[in-house]
């Protein structure tokens, strides 16, 4: 092998270092091999199917950004929000309500980012609240709840012209417009639609799940897991525990921020439903069969649970959704009474079990890559 | 520790209080915790000197532990200060506290149950700026559980538990050590490790406040010891005196004089 070569391998390994780790499941190069192909295989899809489930499929990866931002605060800090769709839904809303007002290009963009900043800001300030005022545990799930649902009743009733901002008409039941996102400067840009915005949000969710991945595998990672593992003892390390959490439940009120815009510029519509009870437990639901602790299984459980719903009602009319949900909730409890750290933790243990079970009767021969931890 | 020439670099002088001069590292006045119609710790005044081994016995309710999360600010005081060296602890939260040089392992083990035993020891250890490997492989060998580096802590022993709270806590290198009962529920031998443990890290010059009912145990680590009675102090002095002393004897040691 060549100096080259060696050097390759040798910067591949780091960056393997920092994506792996103890706190993600995935650590070996059989996985890596596998998630090269699937994102291969996705980067495919809009090829082999129909423009309908291209733009369908865009719509799940915009949901998968909710999912991965509660997987964070949830699987990692053990902060169970209820209301990640407040944040997600507050970013759709300042994110219409900037486009509609500076419909160029420019505008669009900076209404992307100024949606970000709105949506983070707005978990900034309930965490400062929360985490500083000496809010735990179960009372951190039903504050944000809360939050989401305070938000779900203001909003519907913003049906009145008095509830405009410049152009933007709240709307109540009846929703806002929402632009496309569009890149470009001036009035000139490209709008991302169809296979586009699917290419965007596929892209964005790779370099977020890699990002996440390192993050969690960093020694703030190793913090989040000791304050989700034992709040009070972190604290006699040293550690600012509201603080750490402060920071934790922003970055997951950013992610749930990006997803918000991502989805309303998918539908290029926001309603009042979007802060709902049943939106604001589905996040819940496709973490919990995910794996709270399993970033990927959060994308997955996401992207075919919704998948199904949006089949079964397509496929088979009203009653379809109806349907949906009950499938949904048997699957929350069967995932909770059978394999309660949900599929993907559940499965890689099993494979562990398994491989450590077979090294173990071939002593001669040493396992040939890091078991999946 | 490796580097117990780094204690003694704290840019400001001990405070000087109640107890035997300037060389006071920890002092508490006229310290006051009440609960209700309960007086738990009632106008304490108590100090540790730099690099002694102090122990603080006293019978059930003497307030020792409420005493221990008075200094590291699991509550905070009705009436009174406390100063640690240099540093007036009174009004710190307790991460703030524990940053001025304190570490403290409680009487049950708060391990963290899901991780390795070598992650356990990262949680400390990477919020300070010590050599993270040199000081983990060191830690390691010192809590003699170099060989169970990657066993999950949740299947440890009760004594290994201990001993790695004990290696956690020693990772942020402190002034000052808070151990409160540290042999609870250990084996004879168990009890031996750790008695040995905390005089080897004592002589490298660590201070101890260590709070404890196994007199035996006591006996082994102990220099001097302060005997606390319905939360005040009755009386300190050296091992040998408190046991020839008539009142501990009769209060704590359950004797008849």
């Amino acid at each position: 092998m060549s100096d080259n070569g060696l050097a390759e391998t040798a910067s591949l390994d780091r960056i393997r270092g920092w994506l792996e780790g103890p706190n993600t499941y995935g650590n070996s190069l059989p996985f890596w091999g596998a998630f090269v192909v699937g994102v291969v295989a996705l980067a495919a899809y809009p090829q082999l199917v129909g423009v309908y489930t291209t733009i369908q499929s865009a719509r799940y990866f915009a949901l998968a950004f909710l999912a991965l931002s509660l997987c964070f605060i949830w699987g990692y800090a053990g902060i169970l929000s209820f209301g990640q769709v407040a944040f997600f839904g507050v970013a759709a809303y300042a994110f219409g309500i900037i486009g509609l007002n500076f419909s160029s290009a420019t505008g669009i963009m900076a209404g992307l980012v100024g949606a970000v900043v709105v949506g983070t800001a707005a978990a900034a300030i309930v965490g400062y609240f929360m985490f500083y005022g000496g809010v735990r545990d179960t009372y951190v799930t039903i504050m944000t709840l809360v939050i989401a649902l305070v938000l779900n009743t203001f909003m519907a009733q913003t049906a009145g012209s008095e509830w405009a901002i410049g152009a933007a008409q709240l709307g109540g039941f009846n929703g806002m417009d929402i632009p496309s996102l569009t890149l470009g400067v001036g009035q000139t840009g490209f709008e991302l639609e169809r296979a586009a915005l699917y290419y965007t949000l596929l892209g964005a969710l790779v370099v977020t799940y890699l990002g996440l991945r390192v993050l969690v595998n960093s020694r703030f990672g190793l913090t989040m897991v000791a304050i989700r593992e034992d709040e009070a003892r972190t604290e006699t390390f040293g550690y600012n525990v509201p603080f750490v959490k402060l920071v934790v439940f922003t970055v997951g009120g950013a992610l749930a921020a990006v997803g918000g815009v991502f989805y309303g510029s998918w539908g290029n519509y926001i309603d009042p439903t979007v802060f709902g009870i049943a939106f604001a437990a589905l996040p819940v639901v496709w973490v919990s069969v995910g794996g709270r602790e399993s970033l990927l299984g959060a994308i997955g459980a996401t992207v075919l649970i919704e998948r199904m719903r949006t089949e079964l009602s397509s496929g088979i009319g009203p009653i379809g959704s109806e349907w949906a949900l009950v499938i949904v909730g048997g699957l929350l409890l069967g995932v909770i009474l059978f394999m309660p750290a949900g599929v993907v933790p559940t499965v890689a243990d099993k494979i562990e079990t398994f491989r450590a079970r077979r090294s173990e009767k071939g002593q001669s021969t040493p396992p040939t890559e890091e078991a999946v931890e | 520790m490796s580097t117990p020439q780094d204690i003694n670099v704290r840019q400001q002088p001990a405070v000087a209080a109640t107890g035997s001069g300037t060389d006071t590292i920890l002092a508490t006045k006229q310290l006051t915790k009440e609960f209700g119609g309960l007086t738990a710790v009632d106008g304490v005044d108590f100090s540790v000197t730099e690099g002694e081994i102090r122990c603080l016995i006293g019978p059930n309710g003497a307030g020792k532990s409420t005493l221990l999360e008075l200094i590291t600010g699991q509550l905070s005081p009705s009436e009174g200060d406390i100063y640690f060296d240099g540093n007036d602890l009174t009004e710190m939260d307790t991460h703030e506290r524990i940053d001025t040089g304190l570490s403290v392992k409680f009487q049950s083990p708060h391990i963290y149950e899901s991780l390795s035993v070598e992650e356990n020891l990262r949680v400390p250890l990477q919020r300070t700026d010590r050599p993270v490997e040199d000081v983990l492989a060191e830690t390691l060998d010192r809590i003699t559980l170099a060989d169970k580096r990657t066993t999950r802590a949740s299947e440890l022993s009760h004594g290994e538990k201990q001993r790695l709270e004990i290696g956690m806590a020693i990772t942020l290198d402190p002034t000052l050590m808070l151990l409160d009962e540290p042999v609870a529920g250990m084996s004879v031998d168990e009890t031996a490790d750790v008695a040995e443990l905390i005089r080897s890290l004592h002589d490298d010059g660590m201070t101890f406040l260590v709070v404890e009912h196994d007199m035996e145990f006591v006996r082994r680590i102990s220099e001097q010891v302060t005997v606390l009675n319905q939360g005040s102090v009755l009386t300190q002095g050296t091992i040998e005196e408190i046991e020839a002393n008539e009142e501990v004897r009769r209060i704590y040691l359950g004797e008849d004089a």
